[in-house]
């Protein structure tokens, strides 16, 4: 097709994301721009000032005599169920009763006229406690004996047993990583308005629209068509907003129903990082074995998780974790079992990759293990163990590997990084550079696409044309930044083959489409898109037949082209099309809907099929530390991804930019830090601190792998996107593990923890000196 | 004295009048909330992620100067007599893009939208004073900015490219300019402020000597500068500040000269304002002035608030502890001097008496024989409180130490020198040896806290590590890289 016939903002172009111009105004409306209306009340919430006690009492009698304080709302106030458990487990109160379970924990809210007001008053109650005593983390819960907050998950392939008992090369070791702040730019936030009868409108900030509803109507006792959640946008999500948004959904629920007004929800930054969850830390213990080329033949690893006090999400969580335990490796003999441990701080929830980035970040450290006890370069050891085409391709959960591209894929950034070369270059400099010492590294990922929970693998859509000729576009995935609803208005507007700006995006919300699952698991397009698309599909069938037979023409001579429709010979501009149609009372509406194929797993059995494709990605990165400070800088980094055939390719560069950073803030100076007595000190942008400007690689190639082509039938045959990207960071926690081995000529494993913040990297390199001094 | 009991300022191009208000009312809460100006966002409040940033201009020796502050922590009563821009502003009035946010929307710059009206404002401010900026200057404008969705590369871009999309010269601020002084002048009435209902809410003296006086009879009021500090104080703790006294706006508390071999600045010079001074005579000063917070911290944050609030952590004591600077302070009509180690006391505690302020801080110009150097180390390299900074100072003449001056923040209850090092230097050869044996005096001199930025073990070493690299820095041998911030 020549240019003059393109539509604008079809498929596979470059289109710009849909609010970008309201973003750079300021005109794009976040929740907390919403008009309010007249009366609107604002809560607050108070919280625990200790780790894990009994309650004794609480006294609001001082928060309610404040001056423009309306009321307080405890347990006591629930009309339904006190409990918002996203997975059902009835283990997280929105005020717990009898017992604290962490430091921040919500105990009551306060209603005020004002923010500021609520904000002053929620500092007035007087709460009794009997302290008991508190693990914090994994190693003290499982000193404790506490419990796992979920069930573990085993998976098992081959003979474990059998293998470590013979004489292969032997390593059992573990490392320790932290977790992580979603510290999206938006904080929590929900404004509830109360309607008639049971009814309730809820705007806040999701990515789980529909989870936010049903666990309104749950906690006040109605059912869920009494109640509607909308989300324009987010301002940033990253996994945060998938089941966290709940506590203050429901808060503002109740008080809105009891008072009548509606009323606000908005945690400070400090309230925000304390109370809600986080990405969950590991220690993973592994134990693998490997013959004197580097090729695993057994790992057999535990992966502990940091859960907090109550499950949330973290059986999925700790499950991918496992799932992403090879990376891209075959493992002959494995076993991996998670342990998710209860600890007495935030329930920990999802956050970007899943656990994924856990999982592949041990794979990775038994790579490197290997690499030092063999003297190999890293990459090689990672090429010998990639999953191989028709053998040594099962996974742990045996899945079979069909799509790895990653012999492909990395054999092309190792020569566009100049990989060899540099790191021959970099050994040079080493040797003559005595405080500064640099390190290269390029690692790989594979990204398992669907939700685990394969009932989640579902969408739905909606599209209305009005008879005007203008498309309203509607669906079960929410905006937080990452262009989705760019991608979907692209697919229908090149369904429709009309221009971009024909389509009017529009808030998501569970009046439109309902059932919807969390936008996450990168699975946003992929789902809702191909819902959007059924929905396009059907409308343009009844059109093509409108058409057929109103011209009498074959239904093949009828052709949507470049805001025209193609009749025979006719050619009729799309809304007079339209028009027509209405005219002769063709239906204009159609909801698509959209499911997965090919996905199962049994977990008990710890076997299926639980991915419908893999997404993959490299990433070759450099940097230099000062052995004098354990500081550090990224010199350069390289990356080719994978996105299949991409719908939007500068969006996908921007989610892969994104993520990389987000993923080297994970691992660098990102850093969660508790006191003895529970409480989160790194908790707003002043002591938690992610990377900045200054912080991105001073060369920083990134592009995409645009011979790869999903082989499974995704829209338009693009891949998903969101999370694979985020653990090519990983590449800059091997990099500076190579420089600080340097200390050492290479001949130990630095065992570099995470955060690798100076202190890690100064620590790390004191013991490689140390252990050369021996 | 004329006093006048409200505060005037222009709001983009509206006049705005307020009386009776609370001195803790942050110019945020009162764009977003009595304003309807929602293009303002709150990602913090406490001046960390920049999605609140605004433009403020006011007049300087007669011109009109802009700059971006962090409009979570600016408290309204600052704002007399000046101009507030905030992002609706930049649009034309017929809806056309500004330049800054056509690059934006060109290079993919924003995700999530929300810290963007921030990055805007910065990216603006940068354009006005450079508009050919390099990406180190890019980097270094938006270091109070925080982006978490698009790993900063497409806002550089856009940063850069700016200038494909308009001139300064045709910007709005730039062409209004003589009006908005012209504006902005008719409000300078040399009035003392004071804006109160039943009680005194905040104070704008009128100048140095009303200060002076001010604080006599209000001894227990808050003194505010650039409120960088106290802002959290009100966002984060909700502490109540009235009788709020500001000292912001006062130009004799901006004075800045050389007299004597001395360098000699007012209590309320910013680090912005010093900069050029700094770099002028003090170059070895430039890449640790660059990592102090960010830009609009920088506009904002005066050094003597700095030094008043006596933190241990804070970054310009151990600096102006080892360049032997004093600090004036006055009482009333009277004036004293202090070295400035002698205004910290212990932790929370300052050699500050009732109703006194500090005036000016005078640091001597060093000499040719003496070598000195600033480090700081934070868990991120830029916009980070230090983990901890040092300031050091040394005269070498013949290959001999002459005299030193070693002082660190981070390390004791309030910046401290050290001086058991600094006795086991003094006299001794300027040699590794010399170097590696004083270090190990440290242990002596400190005994550090471990918290959330580091532990004792880091600090020491480090801090013995860094008198390392001082000598490596200065020793004309070394010829290699040996800190990561000075490898362009």
């Amino acid at each position: 097709m020549d240019n003059i016939n393109k539509i604008s903002g079809g498929i596979h172009s470059n289109r710009i994301h849909d609010s970008a111009t309201k973003h750079v105004t300021g005109q794009a409306k976040y929740t907390d721009d919403i008009t309010e209306p007249v009366g609107t009340l604002h809560a607050y919430l108070g919280v625990s000032e200790v780790a894990h006690a009994n309650i004794k009492s609480i006294d609001l009698s001082q928060v309610e005599e404040l001056p423009g304080v309306i009321g307080t709302i405890t347990a006591s106030d629930i009309p339904g169920v006190n409990d918002i458990s996203p997975t059902g487990q009835n283990d997280e109160p929105v005020f717990p009763i009898d017992k604290v379970q962490f430091h921040g924990q919500p105990l009551f809210a306060v209603i005020a006229k004002t923010r500021n007001i609520a904000r002053h008053a929620a500092k007035l109650a007087n709460i009794e406690y009997e302290i008991l005593p508190h693990a914090l983390n994994i190693s003290s819960a499982i000193g404790a004996d506490y419990p796992h907050v979920t069930a573990p998950l085993k998976l098992e392939r081959g003979n474990i047993s059998k293998t470590v008992s013979n004489d292969m090369n032997r390593i059992k070791n573990k490392i320790t990583i932290g977790g992580q702040d979603h510290m999206y730019l938006e904080g929590h936030i929900a404004f509830a308005i109360p309607g008639e009868d049971d009814e309730l409108v809820i705007h806040c900030s999701t990515q789980h629209p529909s989870e936010a509803q049903h666990m309104v109507a749950h906690v006040m006792g109605i059912p869920n068509n009494a109640v509607t959640v909308n989300v324009r946008r987010m301002g940033g999500g990253f996994g945060g907003k998938e089941s966290q948004m709940n506590l203050f959904c429901v808060v503002a629920a109740i008080a809105a129903k009891k008072w009548n007004c509606a009323v606000k929800l908005r945690p400070d930054r400090d309230q925000d990082m304390i109370s809600t969850g986080k990405r969950h830390d590991f220690i993973i213990d592994y134990d693998v074995s490997f013959n004197d080329d580097g090729l695993i033949s057994a790992v057999d690893s535990i992966f502990s998780a940091r859960c907090g006090y109550s499950s949330d999400l973290s059986g999925p969580v700790t499950d991918r974790a496992l799932f992403h335990a090879d990376n891209a490796y075959y493992y002959p003999n494995v076993r991996l079992k998670s342990r998710p441990m209860k600890t007495n701080t935030v329930s920990n929830t999802a956050f970007r990759g899943f656990g994924g980035p856990q999982g592949v970040l041990g794979a990775e450290r038994i790579i490197e293990e290997i690499a030092f006890a063999t003297g190999k370069d890293p990459l090689d050891i990672r090429k010998l163990n990639l999953y191989g085409d028709t053998d040594r391709n099962i996974t742990p959960y045996h899945q079979k590997i069909k799509d790895n591209i990653l012999p492909k894929l990395i054999d092309e950034l190792e020569k566009k990084s100049n990989y060899r070369t540099r790191r021959t270059a970099i050994k040079n400099f080493n040797k003559t550079s005595s405080v500064i010492k640099k390190g290269i590294a390029l690692t790989p990922v594979k990204f398992g696409i669907s939700f685990t929970a394969t009932w989640y693998n579902q969408a739905g859509a909606l599209i209305h044309i009005y008879n005007d000729g203008s498309i309203h576009l509607n669906h079960g995935g929410t905006e937080m930044g990452q262009g989705l609803n760019t991608k979907i208005a692209q697919i229908v507007a090149d369904a429709f083959q009309v221009d971009f700006e024909r389509i009017k995006i529009t808030k998501t919300t569970t009046e439109k489409v309902p059932n919807t699952s969390a936008t996450a698991a990168s699975s946003g397009t992929d789902l809702n898109g191909m819902a959007a698309l059924d929905a396009a599909d059907q409308i343009k069938d009844r059109l093509i037949k409108f058409a057929a037979a109103h011209w009498g023409v074959q239904e093949t001579e009828i052709k949507f082209l470049s805001n025209m429709v193609y009749v025979g010979e006719e050619i009729v501009p799309f809304n007079e099309f339209i028009k027509m149609a209405y005219m002769q009372r063709i239906q204009l509406s159609a909801t698509g809907f959209y499911k997965t194929p090919n996905i199962y797993w049994d977990r008990a059995a710890g076997k299926g099929n639980p991915f419908y494709y893999y997404a993959y990605g490299a990433a070759c990165s450099e940097v230099l530390i000062d052995t004098l400070t354990g500081e550090y800088r990224i010199e350069k980094t390289d990356i080719l991804h994978d996105v299949g055939r991409s719908l939007n390719p500068i969006l996908d560069k921007g989610q892969i930019e994104g993520a990389f950073i987000q993923g080297m803030g994970w691992l660098t100076s990102e850093e969660l830090w508790w006191d003895k007595d529970g409480k989160l000190k790194t908790h707003a942008p002043s002591t938690y601190k992610i990377p900045l400007a200054s912080d991105m690689p001073r060369e920083f190639n990134v592009e995409l792998a645009d011979w790869s082509e999903n082989r499974e039938l995704t829209i338009k045959r693009s891949k998903a996107v969101g999370e694979p990207p985020f653990m090519l960071g990983i590449s800059v926690l091997e990099a500076l593990s190579m420089a600080i081995s340097s200390m050492n000529d290479y001949q130990t494993c630095p065992r570099l923890d995470t955060p690798a913040t100076p202190e890690r990297v100064l620590l790390a390199v004191k013991n490689i000196q140390e252990q050369a001094n021996k | 004295m004329q006093i006048r009991n409200e505060i005037k300022f222009i709001l983009n191009n509206r006049d705005i009048t307020l009386d009776a208000f609370e001195a803790e009312q942050t110019l945020l809460d009162f764009l977003r909330l009595d304003q309807q100006l929602i293009g303002t966002k709150e990602g913090c409040a406490e001046g960390d992620c920049g999605a609140c940033t605004v433009l403020v201009g006011r007049l300087v020796n007669g011109g009109l100067k802009y700059e971006i502050v962090n409009a979570c922590i600016r408290f309204l009563a600052s704002l007399d007599g000046c101009h507030v821009v905030t992002i609706e502003y930049l649009s034309g009035s017929n809806g056309d893009l500004h330049p800054v946010q056509k690059a934006m929307v060109e290079c993919h710059a924003s995700q999530c939208g929300f810290c963007t009206p921030g990055f805007v404002m910065s990216l603006y401010s940068l354009w006005m004073e450079n508009s050919n900026p390099s990406k180190r200057e890019v980097e270094i404008a938006v270091q109070g900015n925080l982006c978490r969705c698009t790993g900063y590369e497409p806002i550089i871009n856009a940063a850069l490219a700016v200038n494909k999309f308009g001139n300064p010269i045709s910007d709005q601020l730039i062409t209004e300019r003589e009006n908005t002084i012209k504006n902005l002048s008719k409000l300078q009435d040399n009035a003392r402020v004071v804006i109160r209902d039943s009680t005194i809410k905040s104070i704008l003296p009128a100048n140095i000597d009303d200060l002076a006086d001010v604080l006599i009879d209000q001894p227990s009021a808050t003194i505010v500068a650039g409120a960088t500090d106290v802002g959290l104080w009100v966002t984060k703790f909700l502490k109540p500040i009235s009788p709020a006294l500001f000292i912001g706006h006062l130009t004799d508390l901006k004075k800045i000269e050389v007299k004597d071999d001395v360098l000699i600045f007012g209590a309320g010079v910013t680090y912005t304002e010093i900069q050029e001074y700094l770099s002028k005579f003090f170059p070895f000063l430039d890449n640790y002035w660059d990592r102090i917070a960010g830009w609009q911290v920088r506009n904002m944050g005066t050094i003597g608030g700095n030094i008043a609030n006596g933190s241990p952590i804070g970054d310009t004591p151990p600096v102006l502890i080892a360049l032997n600077s004093e600090i004036i302070l006055r009482k009333g009509n009277q004036t004293r001097v202090l070295p400035i180690e002698k205004f910290f006391i212990e932790y929370g505690k300052q050699d500050l008496k009732k109703s006194e302020f500090i005036l000016s801080i005078r640091v001597p110009l060093p000499n040719k024989d003496q070598l000195n150097s600033a480090y700081k180390i934070s868990k991120r390299s830029e916009d980070d409180i230090s983990t901890l900074a040092v300031g050091i100072s040394m005269g070498v003449e013949s290959g001999k130490i002459k005299d030193c001056r070693i002082a660190f923040g981070g390390m004791a209850a309030t910046p401290k020198r050290a001086l058991m090092t600094e006795n086991s230097l003094k006299g001794k050869t300027w040699c590794n040896k010399t170097i590696y044996e004083a270090s190990r005096m440290l242990d002596e001199d400190f005994s550090p806290l471990s918290d959330w930025r580091a532990t004792k073990e880091y600090r020491i070493s480090v801090a013995r590590n860094l008198l390392h690299r001082f000598f490596l820095e200065h020793d004309l041998d070394t010829l290699e890289p040996i800190q990561i911030h000075s490898i362009v």
